[in-house]
């Protein structure tokens, strides 16, 4: 049950109405604010920077960036028109072409930031990975990608050196930090700061078709997916981030997301950046105090978050809250995983403000369904399709959308909307699988009530969704069997209450091998440490035997039912112990 | 420096640096702050201090301030060692 917020409902927001935001919407509406058709670039890089110079807004600052030690650094709109061609030339000179994928691996650095507009500009394929990755992560990636060139800090240089020759496609690798270090064939110390500044570059005539974007996500087999974004995604990120975040120029907006992840990069640069809207960075581990002072001082307005970093601030509890003055917000969004209603009526009485649940995936690039600003929250729904996205609930096996409401099915989505990735890179087949009878299938389960609300009831597949990052059971699996101690391993989810699911393993020894005490430690740190620590099990379970196909392959969803306490389903194909 | 904060500091030193990463730590060093340890790398921390001093700490006790330092790891540790007594 709810009760419809009428505030909500009165205020004046970007959307308007919902209603009359569904009845009148075209994407040109994008275009037309964009200036597309009337002589402007397609090309992002442009419209994050340039273009709001162009607009009045040069000295307005659109970084305001800080460290955990206390350094602070603020770039204004001309800072980072300037600076992304100083980027953007550096990689020219390297040789980098248009196309050629170059990776962004580093922390949340301003040239982390700055650099994704420069090489947009350049016309290459920003790759950002999460800096936490491990080696083989990290491989995979850039194997996959045939990645050109690497931007990375000193204290992730050994991870790269320790790949480099097993990528014969790598030609550079650029250290935005270098200072004192001794450099090998093949790698340049890249200071921002003291390059030449570079008030012009020639920017690379992008159609909305042309590449822009590689994020990488998982699926349930096989390793990551390359999912292929374009310039046109612009349209949506741009839009989206307008009306359903609500940013307008006066904001000060802070995205929790690490631009290694879709949700760092659609709503951590473009979507703010393409409004003209200042954002704040925060380049620190999670703690509620800091959070807070970071909030107070920079006066955030717009702070889009996750469900896991909510329930992380509910178990600090309201009387942290109340100790700072955070009266600068006026609207919250959250992205990743099912935002449960307790954190939407926890946000109410320690902000004054329900968080907004939003909906969307790596492959939709943007928003695809959410409580829009203005629009009663019912806690717990994901709420409804932004306008120009046709949603619907699918029967599993005729993939036609159920007439009826409240039945549980797939959750597809009509293919066109300008930000829709264009493929998987080298992996085809797998990107035609997401299709079935002119939907795209998300994976994803849900309902939809009377008023047209959604409601996320699960994944269909063995993707885990820990802390909003989905991680593939493939690759864990794969980690866990170099361990010298493994002999056969399971990865699947298992319930937890502020990661919604975190990984757990099952796996068995090989002969003459020994569960001592320290083994299930040893082995969650062996895979951290190759992958990340999202894939990391946070719990181990030593078997004697893992259930099976007859044809040997092994069934998680016998363990993850087992982990849910849900029915196992039909057993009748399992090999006998 | 007591026996407590230098066996976790050398395995904070040793697990969650990287290969390479020349930075020392000390006891006040933020770890989880300062980006060293990361939130889901918290659990296997937790759990080496559960295995190394045999005894049980609450996950609503290891929040991330309260392991944010060596210091504060050391002080945490002290205080569920003499519940376990």
């Amino acid at each position: 049950m709810y009760v419809a917020d009428v505030q909500e409902e009165t205020k004046l927001h970007n959307v308007g109405t919902y209603e009359e935001a569904l009845r009148a919407f075209d994407w040109s509406i994008a275009e037309n604010e964009l200036g597309w058709g009337r002589g402007s670039p397609v090309n992002i890089g442009w419209h994050l920077s340039d273009r709001i110079c162009r607009l009045g807004l040069s000295q307005k600052p659109a970084l305001l960036w800080e460290r955990s030690d206390g350094r602070e650094r603020t770039y204004t709109f001309d800072d980072l028109r300037v600076l992304s061609n100083t980027f953007a030339a550096y990689f020219h000179r390297l040789g980098v072409l248009p196309g050629e994928r170059v990776c962004l691996f580093l922390d949340r650095v301003p040239e982390l930031y700055i650099g994704f507009v420069g090489l947009l500009k350049l016309g290459a394929v920003v790759q950002p990975l999460f800096s936490a990755f491990g080696e083989e992560s990290l491989l995979t990636r850039l194997a996959d990608a045939g990645t050109a060139a690497v931007v990375t800090q000193k204290k992730h240089l050994p991870k790269v050196r320790r790949i480099r020759e097993a990528l014969p496609g790598l030609r550079h690798v650029a250290v935005v930090d270098a200072e004192g270090l001794s450099l090998r064939d093949g790698e340049s110390a890249f200071d921002l700061d003291a390059e030449p500044r570079a008030s012009g570059f020639p920017l690379f005539p992008a159609t909305a078709e042309s590449p822009s974007v590689l994020h990488y996500t998982s699926g349930t087999t096989g390793q990551p997916k390359g999912a292929e974004h374009v310039h046109g995604s612009l349209l949506s990120q741009y839009l989206t981030a307008k009306w359903v975040l609500d940013l307008t120029r006066s904001d000060v907006y802070w995205c929790n997301a690490d631009p290694g992840w879709v949700t760092g990069t659609s709503y951590g640069i473009i979507g703010p950046w393409s409004n003209g809207v200042t954002q704040a960075v925060l380049d620190s581990g999670f703690s509620a105090r800091r959070w807070y002072e970071f909030i107070e001082r920079r006066r955030i307005t717009v702070w889009y978050s996750a469900p896991t970093a909510i329930r992380l601030l509910m178990r600090e509890g309201t009387g942290a809250v109340r100790q700072h003055d955070l009266s600068s917000l006026r609207h919250l969004a959250s992205v990743g995983e099912p935002l449960n209603p307790e954190a939407v009526h926890w946000s109410r009485e320690a902000f004054g403000l329900p968080f907004h649940d939003t909906y969307w995936q790596t492959e939709t690039g943007c928003i695809v369904i959410s409580n829009f600003p203005g629009m009663a929250v019912k806690p717990g729904s994901m709420g409804k399709p932004f306008p120009g996205i046709t949603a619907a609930v699918l029967d599993p096996k005729t993939f036609e959308p159920y007439r009826d409401g409240g039945r549980v099915g797939l959750i597809g989505l009509r293919p066109g909307w300008p930000s829709m990735i264009r493929g998987y890179r080298n992996n085809p087949e797998g990107y035609a699988k997401k299709f079935a009878n002119g939907w795209y299938l998300t994976g994803d389960r849900a309902s939809v009530d009377a008023d047209g609300y959604f409601w996320f009831v699960g994944r269909d597949d063995d993707v885990i969704n820990t802390g909003g990052h989905l991680v593939g059971p493939f690759e864990i699996e794969s980690a866990l069997l170099e361990h010298p101690a493994v002999a056969e391993s399971a990865a699947v989810a298992k319930p937890d209450p502020v990661n919604m699911e975190v990984v757990k393993a099952f796996v068995t020894l090989k002969p003459g091998v020994a569960a001592g005490p320290d083994l299930d430690l040893e082995i969650m740190n062996f895979v951290r440490k190759r992958l990340s620590p999202l894939a990391m099990p946070q719990e181990i379970a030593f078997v004697d035997s893992l259930p099976k196909t007859r044809s040997g392959k092994i069934v998680r969803r016998v363990l993850r039912a087992q982990e849910f306490g849900e029915p196992v389903g039909d057993l009748s194909t399992l090999m006998e112990d | 420096m007591d026996d407590l904060r230098k066996t976790i500091l050398d395995y904070v030193t040793r697990e969650y640096l990287e290969e390479g990463d020349d930075r020392v730590l000390q006891p006040d060093t933020p770890l989880i702050t300062g980006g060293i340890v990361d939130s889901f790398s918290m659990v296997s921390l937790k759990r080496f201090l559960e295995k190394r001093y045999d005894l049980k700490i609450p996950d609503a006790d290891a929040s991330p301030e309260a392991i944010d330092s060596v210091e504060k790891i050391a002080a945490l540790v002290t205080r569920f060692a003499a519940v376990r007594v």
